[in-house]
């Protein structure tokens, strides 16, 4: 137990430190580079005098270090500055979208978990047969394809054909639960069709690892029924991979909505930092690209951890 | 004696079609990339083969400079990361110590950002021109060809004739390209492959964000961008550029895929 809490502070501060150098990283990718911001906000034409003006009104006469630390100080008590394109605090502008962007990727992950587990469990079981052709052909099929592709063609068959759902998931906020289900629908699916591919062929190699071990042939040769095989025997012992790969769709879903987003025009977190970066509203895509980030770094890490608590043996690395 | 699957000769058959239309695209498109030949969503005809798009410009001759572009800029992005990554991988499985930490450490770094996130915050400081894509694409790429070729390199390093070699005094680019590479040579092509298409796809997702290639330049993601509109009217003409980069792309996957059972299958008659 000791052990484990000292892998978890260790993991921890190991993200923490990955978590300072990307926004590092970030910041100077976006205040340091040619042409700042007060260049671009006020474009070519711009007379000196503007320019050196709004420089010093946003404080970008100052050494970059320095602003680097008000940057950081100012996001970790949630207070990212204020938008260049409407001057609104980022912090709310963020918060309105945060949530949407959070239901769509827990609606993607309800699709898509159960299902790529599913068929990475039945791929797994009926191995190097023609049902596990099939999947694979067919998910491996979804993984080539742009998202967009994906989207735009649910959109055709679904909205404009059938007429079953809508093609554009713009909701007002009074939307009641059965309005933002069917909104809902078409970029979840999206989403889980683009990832389930990955995820079916992790759960898939998890699952074949297991059963080709030594004690699953010892206890078929006992004559155990399959399903005791795979619920007593099997199970405990792909619990660990199978939580991993979950951590990890949900780390590519969260990140995954950027396009799916802007397909479906859903006005979320993704739209709103293509949205920022086209405007080059700096403040603002600072903001998304550290939250997205951290999310991607959390759910690796939770990955990581649920990997080693449930197989204590890389606890001990050879 | 290896059995070679047909799949794997329509698709090698289809990606050649794919280049050659793509490489001859200024000599065989009926009309020039930017041209405005017709009416606005002309249906399929004789004169246009794939009707226009929503300014009235062909649709076929924008798809195929448009998988020119996507393909060029792909193609240039994913040879020159192979070269950065693997160059630097095997470097840090050369010479391990500090090189090794630094290069990875820095790879761990690059790799915790999501690719998109990243490529849209340099595109947001930097604006977007060919350069800076080409740019962006090639760091994230190198750091999937550096962990690999690391990786294998890493292994590789530990056999005993590199103790001989490294005995004889060998320098860093024997090992290079007469120890390491000749052993890592298969899945570093399949993993070419691999960056060419997500390179593509990447490409495209920039531009169907708006923030790749841009007008009134053709590319397999802004085509689609460009003639959304159409969809709503029931049109599939915006698909068919997507369709074409989904069809490269599933191309490319079943030619890396036969050409991994293919080198394993050599694997194992050598042994």
């Amino acid at each position: 137990m000791l052990e484990l809490v000292v892998i978890l502070v260790r993991r921890c501060a190991y993200a923490a430190l990955t978590l300072l150098a990307v926004s590092m990283l970030i910041f100077a990718g976006t205040e340091v580079l040619p042409g700042d911001v007060a260049q671009a906000v006020l474009g070519q034409t711009a007379t000196p005098e503007t320019v050196a003006a709004l420089r010093k009104e946003l404080g970008l006469d100052r050494p970059a270090a320095v602003r680097y630390m008000e940057w950081i100080g100012g996001a970790l008590q949630g207070n990212f500055g204020k938008s260049l394109a409407n001057a609104m605090p980022v912090a709310t502008l963020v918060g309105e979208r945060l949530d949407k962007t959070l239901i769509l990727a827990a609606a993607a992950g309800l699709i898509s978990v159960p299902l790529s587990l599913g068929l990475g469990v039945v791929a797994a079981l009926y191995r190097e047969t023609f049902i596990d052709r099939m999947i694979s052909a067919v998910t491996l099929t979804f993984v080539s394809f742009p998202e967009f592709l994906i989207g735009y063609a649910l959109v055709i068959v679904f909205a404009v054909e059938l007429g079953w759902l809508p093609a554009l998931s713009n909701l007002r906020p009074d939307a009641g639960v059965w309005q933002w289900v069917r909104a809902l629908t078409l970029p979840a699916l999206t989403l889980s069709l683009v990832m389930l591919a990955h995820t079916m062929r992790l759960t898939r190699t998890a699952i074949v690892n297991v059963l080709s071990a030594d004690y699953i042939q010892m206890s078929e040769i006992k004559g155990l029924t399959p399903a005791r095989i795979i619920v007593r025997h099997a199970l405990p012992n792909v619990i660990g991979p199978l939580l991993n790969i979950v951590m990890l769709t949900l780390a590519y879903l969260v990140v995954g909505v950027v396009v799916v987003e802007v397909v479906f025009n859903y006005s979320g977190m993704g739209k709103l930092m293509v949205d920022a970066v086209t405007n080059r509203d700096m403040p603002l895509v600072q903001a998304c690209s550290l939250l997205f980030s951290t999310v991607y770094v959390v759910c690796n890490l939770l990955a990581d951890f649920l990997a080693i608590v449930a197989n204590p043996r890389l606890l001990h690395p050879k | 004696m290896i059995r070679r699957p047909r799949l794997s000769h329509v698709a090698a058959g289809f990606l050649a079609c794919l280049l050659a239309a793509a490489a001859l695209a200024p000599w065989i498109a009926p009309f020039p990339e930017t041209a405005i030949t017709g009416d606005p969503w002309m249906p399929w005809g004789s004169r246009h083969w794939l009707g226009t798009d929503s300014l009235g410009r062909d649709l076929l001759s924008r798809l195929l400079f448009g998988a020119r572009n996507t393909i060029f800029i792909a193609l240039l992005a994913a040879s020159l990361s192979f070269v950065v990554g693997v160059v630097l991988a095997f470097a840090a499985a050369t010479y391990r110590g500090w090189v090794d930490q630094t290069l990875s450490r820095m790879v761990d770094i690059l790799m915790s950002i999501p690719t998109l996130i990243f490529a849209l915050v340099v595109l947001s400081a930097l604006g977007s021109s060919v350069p800076v894509l080409l740019g962006t694409i090639v760091l994230l790429d190198s750091t999937r060809f550096f962990r690999l070729a690391r990786s294998l390199a890493v292994d590789i390093m530990a056999l005993d004739y590199i103790e001989t070699a490294r005995l004889r005094g060998e320098g860093f680019w024997w090992f290079f390209h007469r120890e390491i590479l000749p052993n890592v040579s298969a899945p570093l092509i399949a993993e070419f492959g691999l960056r060419f298409s997500f390179a593509a796809l990447f490409l495209s997702s920039l531009s169907f964000l708006g923030l790749g290639v841009q007008p009134p330049s053709a590319d397999l993601g802004s085509m689609v961008k460009e003639n959304v509109n159409a969809i709503s009217l029931g049109l599939v003409a915006p698909l068919v550029p997507a369709v074409l980069l989904a069809m490269m792309t599933v191309a490319v996957n079943v030619l890396v895929d036969w050409h991994l059972r293919r080198s394993a299958a050599q694997g194992l008659d050598r042994t």
